[in-house]
């Protein structure tokens, strides 16, 4: 491999495992993320509305 | 969902952004990618790459979430109902039912190609897959698949792939019957780490892989990445009779290009020239692939984000959701898979194993890696069941925009709903199994579906973003609850960049591949999916497009007919 396929390589995938890492960091590390304790709720939306 | 009907969620913020990354991963990360790149080379490919993503992948990606979010608030979670309760004209649901139809024809013929990837991984750690030869491998896959003759598909021995199609269809329904987040969500938060950790460590085996031939020291894994990777092409070229250069062979490594050198200065005839970066960005199928390529690997205009998205509560943050969805899906096709299939392929096969179509590539070739390669039975193994897993999480998401419509449409609770879907898939899938000659019923239904109705509902989706809710109110939408907005720059490029780029991608992609013009040679060779309906008619094709028609009214008249569906027509009143 030449140095510029390296250099194409390399800048590549670290722009995306960096974009993937600081990602799933922040969504990890928000606040407002809850893990609710059940899979769903009884709701209807258009209540939500009135 | 109807008022007997419990409105379902995510269980979590991580466990939608695995869903819908799950959604998106899936063969063309491992195989359809890496061989696009090295076959336009790595520089030029990533370059377009990167402006497609921005263009196209981000901007469509934020507004299927964002839509679906506010959908899902108004009630619904099919596309139908989304774009008719959103922007409050009731005929876009017919626009709508593309984003039903789409995902469950694909998923059709989806589940036939992930029961391959389950049949291949079995028949690896059964010791079955091991070959000496192309022609030993090219005949196993035949054989498998039943390429041979209609109705050859349907053997239920370990190495037939009918007992295997009968196990992931009823692993599809058995989790997709389980709900959102207790089926889906569950098998996403275990399959997508698994997957990952699964293609670090085939990643690994690739990366020391060495040079396993000694006597052709050119054939490494070095030169494999490089042949991907590499900014600048080399080929030997050819003179013709009329004074004409044409390729005759493309060349990486170091030794491959002296004796290549000696040869052309030997010959008047022959020549080694080098394509620069530049040069190649000049090419328009260069950039048509990358589109093409962003377009399918991140699942936008499937009709599964926008209904992904409608499970999502008011105040859940979309932007990060979706950027974070998305940045999975590009660690998985350029970081993993980037780095391993070709670069592999090409260590043990050389450039003539590492190129060729998406399915030759990962049914061919690779198993012939793995049979060459030390433990290649246990790698060969993984790999496979790495495909499986990302199959998996790809094909559930076909699914659940179906169930969603079903329960909707036909006021039915998710049980009903997926025994209904369960009863239309399966016709389905045994039509496309059942003609599995030369898999034309697959490769008719993946090429007007899986591609051009694809490029239709994306373009739709846009446009009624950008144009009919209007761009201003659409970021207003997906800014809602997020930690950071969508930039604003992107007010501009979601209204008038994304539907003219995807416009004239679709142009481009619609003359060369339906009507087979070439835009460079002006030359025109009808494309075979256009000849086998109206140039030489062939049945298979006929009854493929007929399902597709049939599947299409049928959605489009419970859409007619279903209660919940008869939306105000709000044009012209002020909000």
């Amino acid at each position: 491999m030449t140095l510029g396929g390296w250099i194409i390589m390399l800048f590549s995938v670290g722009c995306v495992t960096t974009l993937f890492c600081w990602c799933i960091y922040k969504v990890l590390t928000t606040p407002e993320e809850e893990e609710k304790m059940h899979g769903f709720e009884i709701e209807t939306p258009d209540t939500e509305h009135k | 969902m109807t008022a007997s009907n419990p409105k379902e969620y995510w269980n979590s913020r991580i466990g939608i952004i695995l869903a819908v990354s799950g959604s998106a991963v899936g063969l063309g990360n491992f195989l359809r990618f890496p061989g696009l790149a090295s076959k336009h080379g790595g520089g030029a490919f990533m370059l377009a790459y990167f402006v497609s993503f921005l263009i196209i992948g981000l901007s469509i990606c934020w507004a299927e979430w964002a839509m679906g979010r506010a959908g899902g608030q108004k009630g619904y979670n099919s596309s139908p109902g989304i774009l008719g309760a959103i922007t409050g004209r009731k005929n876009l649901k017919y626009l709508g039912v593309l984003g039903v139809l789409v995902p469950v024809m694909i998923y059709m013929y989806y589940v036939y190609i992930e029961a391959w990837c389950l049949g291949y991984a079995v028949n690896f750690m059964a010791g079955n897959l091991e070959f000496q030869s192309g022609e030993e491998a090219s005949a196993f896959f035949g054989s498998f698949v039943g390429i041979t003759e209609n109705g050859a598909a349907f053997g239920f021995g370990i190495r037939q792939v009918g007992f295997f199609l009968v196990a992931v269809f009823i692993l599809n329904f058995f989790l997709i019957y389980r709900g959102l987040s207790r089926g889906i969500e569950l098998f996403c938060k275990y399959a997508m780490p698994a997957l990952m950790i699964l293609a670090l460590v085939v990643l690994v085996r690739v990366m020391t892989l060495g040079t396993p031939d000694p006597g052709n020291p050119d054939l490494n894994v070095s030169n494999g990445l490089g042949y991907m990777w590499n900014p600048t092409k080399v080929f030997v070229e050819e003179r013709t009779a009329e004074g004409d250069w044409q390729k005759l062979k493309e060349i990486v490594g170091e030794r491959s290009l002296s004796a290549a050198q000696e040869e052309a200065s030997a010959s008047s005839d022959l020549r080694v020239r080098e394509i620069s970066l530049p040069e190649q960005l000049t090419n328009f199928q260069l950039w048509l692939d990358a589109a093409g390529q962003i377009f399918f690997s991140l699942s936008i205009g499937f009709g599964v984000i926008i209904n992904y998205a409608s499970y999502l509560k008011r105040k859940d943050d979309v932007v990060l959701s979706g950027l974070a969805a998305t940045s999975a899906n590009e660690f998985c096709e350029v970081g993993l898979g980037g780095l391993m299939t070709v670069p592999a392929a090409f260590t043990f096969l050389g450039i003539a194993g590492a190129t060729g179509s998406t399915l030759g590539l990962g049914f061919n070739a690779l198993p012939m890696v793995f049979s060459s390669m030390p433990a290649g039975q246990l790698f060969g193994f993984l790999f496979f069941f790495l495909l499986f897993l990302a199959a998996v999480t790809s094909s559930l998401s076909m699914l659940q925009p179906g169930i969603a419509f079903l329960e909707e449409a036909m006021e039915i609770d998710r049980h009903r709903s997926v025994t209904v879907l369960g009863i239309i898939t399966a016709i389905g899938s045994g039509f496309v199994v059942y003609f599995s000659k030369d898999l034309k019923a697959l490769d008719t239904i993946d090429f007007w579906v899986g591609t051009f109705l694809i490029f239709v509902l994306a373009t739709v989706q846009i446009i009624i973003f950008g144009w009919v809710i209007g761009i201003n109110r659409g970021l207003k939408m997906a800014n809602q609850g997020a930690l950071f907005p969508v930039p604003k720059i992107y007010g501009f490029i979601m209204k008038y960049v994304t539907p003219t780029f995807l416009l004239t991608i679709f142009a481009l992609w619609t003359t060369q591949n339906v009507f087979g013009y070439n835009i460079l040679t002006g030359q025109q060779e009808y494309s075979s999916y256009w000849k086998d309906l109206f140039i030489e008619p062939n049945g298979v094709a006929w009854f493929s497009v007929f399902l597709i028609v049939i599947v299409a009214a049928f959605i489009a008249i419970l859409a007619t007919i279903a209660k919940k569906f008869k939306f105000q027509d709000e044009r012209g009143k002020k909000s």
